[in-house]
């Protein structure tokens, strides 16, 4: 009886082991076979060439990412741009100013909107911001806009990154000891003033980790994207261009990424290329907010 | 003097206006979702797979997608399940729980967790390139499984490590084994469970870009795993893209469909979490 209590521990300890080795070992495994499919297309030129280079005409073979990458920075720009301070501001109300009461109402909302699948995004964005661009916004700035461009993939992106940077940060501004407010606040300081001068500082590595992973889940959002973004292989230079950012890329044209050679190549390096920035991005996030965490417990 | 009072009731306007725009989008997305998709609803949207000339504005619905959507998800939550709860309990249960290796894994995982659905997508599809697999409701599910292993992993381990450690003590100081213990711990958290499979299910369900390329789309009802499979997301993106009037209305109608799906999840699991937090110890 002991004997097989033990047995059975020590077999399923090893079985656990197994599974987690195996999940975390994900990680690696994927970058090592992105890397492995898109060799063909780095064969034929450098990783500087494939960035740098503007020329996207795959039945020529050539591959150049440029317009790709300034697509996914222009959309990415403008969603950060929209979303930071409002997102600031409001978990600045909610963890500050707003009665529990308020509190327990308006948080299952931002969990909801963190729900949404993102084809819902894209549906909303083309039934609403396209029409709302196309004869609301542009009209006052440039001739002739579609309403799909860059800005409506910014806005709606926006969107989708409010749950996760307000969560967060409301989750960093928890951290902070109510101590350091009271004397701000006994001080004479209003509640601004303290938020300002106490809060905001001790917060910012945490809300520098925030934005950071909100720029990573902005980089690779894909399908609410592609859908309001017009998708042309061009560099956009106003906000009410077309874009055509990298996960973008890979989704359209999966189709036919067989019949043509190299192309899988490519779509493959565009999805390494994706992979390495979020990466590094997440890793850099998660250790800030690690350290965080660890002045609290300790 | 005033001038910091001005300044004070200046931006709690400003966060209180921040609060409507970040709460009220959700409810202008819900919506237009809603105003936009309800007229188009009919019950043969749920009830009928695509019909000869469904895709020109024909009669027939979108169960095929239904149906593809509640497979893959349902099935890569009960395979994430399996190899996520083993992992959870050995994060918290074998190693140490304030140990550099579990709160390495832990970071792992939070990675994992940020890497994007199409990353995911493109990576399954080398898997099924790699095996000689086609587009199937099989390729799919294991996408879907890589994408929601994260949300599973991270989401036990929250729960789990709400346990008092006094509880998984007992258990062992009474002579059970590792495994035992963390029987009781498991009983202990069973809501949180069925939160996470609440959550991943609701984030398998609603992805596109991991089964774009690997579970195909088709117009019957899968019935075996080596066929493609339709998911709803993608019948939404490919019926919205029709120039035809109709079919982008079914597209409005399977918005509607998916929404609502989605909400009742997430609801469920805010009540679970909150019905949880309510039976917790100490």
């Amino acid at each position: 009886m002991q004997k097989i209590r033990l047995l059975t521990d020590k077999i399923l300890s090893k079985l656990m082991l197994f599974f987690t080795i195996a999940s975390v070992s994900i990680v690696i495994i994927i970058g090592v076979g992105l890397y492995y499919r898109s060799r063909g297309v780095l064969d034929h030129a450098s990783w500087w060439q494939l960035l740098s280079s503007s020329v996207w005409k795959p039945m020529k073979g050539l591959f150049g990412f440029y317009p790709f990458i300034m697509g996914t920075l222009w959309v990415t720009g403008i969603a950060i741009i929209i979303a930071l301070p409002l997102c600031l501001l409001t978990a600045f109300y909610l963890s500050e100013y707003a009665h529990t009461r308020i509190k327990k109402i308006l948080i299952p909302f931002v969990n909801l909107l963190s729900g949404i699948p993102p084809v819902i995004f894209g549906v909303w964005g083309v039934l609403f911001i396209i029409p709302l661009i196309q004869d609301h916004i542009a009209p006052h700035f440039v001739d002739f806009s579609t309403g799909y461009s860059v800005l409506a993939g910014g806005i709606v992106l926006a969107i989708m990154i409010f749950p996760l940077i307000v969560s967060i940060v409301s989750e960093v501004l928890r951290t902070i000891p109510q101590e350091l407010k009271d004397a701000s606040l006994a001080l004479g300081a209003t509640r601004w003033e303290t938020i300002k001068k106490v809060t905001f500082r001790k917060a910012l590595p945490g809300i520098i980790a925030a934005t950071v992973l909100a720029i990573s889940r902005a980089f690779g959002e894909t399908i609410a994207v592609l859908m309001v973004c017009g998708n042309n292989a061009v560099v956009p230079h106003s906000v009410f261009d077309t874009g055509y950012p990298l996960p973008a890329l890979i989704a359209n044209n999966y189709g036919d990424m067989m019949s043509i050679p190299l192309y899988d190549s490519a779509l493959m390096f565009a999805a390494l290329l994706l992979f390495i920035i979020i990466l590094l991005f997440n890793i850099i996030s998660r250790l800030i907010l690690a350290r965080l965490e660890r002045n609290l417990v300790g | 003097m005033i001038k910091r009072k001005i300044e004070e009731y200046f931006f709690k306007t400003l966060m209180i206006l921040a609060t409507i725009i970040v709460v009220g989008s959700f409810f202008l997305i819900v919506g237009t979702i809603f105003s936009k998709g309800l007229p188009y609803m009919t019950l043969d949207m749920v009830t009928k797979v695509p019909g000869g000339g469904f895709y020109i504005g024909k009669e027939g619905g979108v169960l095929n997608a239904i149906i593809g959507s509640l497979y893959i998800a349902g099935g890569a939550t009960v395979l994430g399940l399996i190899i996520s709860i083993p992992v959870a309990i050995y994060i918290n249960m074998y190693l140490n729980n304030k140990n550099f290796i579990s709160n390495l894994l832990r970071t792992v995982f939070d990675v994992l967790f940020g890497i994007p659905s199409i990353v995911y997508g493109a990576f399954g599809f080398l898997i099924m390139v790699y095996f000689g697999l086609r587009a199937s409701l099989l390729g799919g599910t294991i996408a879907v499984t890589l994408l929601i292993i994260p949300v599973l992993v991270r989401t036990l381990d929250e729960v789990i490590r709400t346990v008092p450690g006094e509880l998984r003590d007992a258990a062992l100081s009474l002579g059970a084994t590792r495994w035992e213990a963390a029987k009781v711990v498991l009983r202990q958290i069973r809501p949180g469970i069925y939160t996470a499979i609440l959550l991943a299910f609701g984030r398998g369900i609603g992805d596109v870009a991991s089964v774009l390329f690997t579970a195909g789309f088709s117009d019957n009802i899968p019935t075996s795993l080596h066929e493609p499979a339709a998911t709803l997301p993608l019948a939404i993106f490919f019926q919205l893209g029709s120039p035809i009037a109709e079919v982008q209305g079914r597209a409005y109608a399977s918005a509607l469909i998916l929404t609502i799906v989605v909400l009742i999840i997430t609801l469920l699991s805010e009540l679970l979490i909150k019905k949880f937090s309510k039976h917790k110890i100490g």
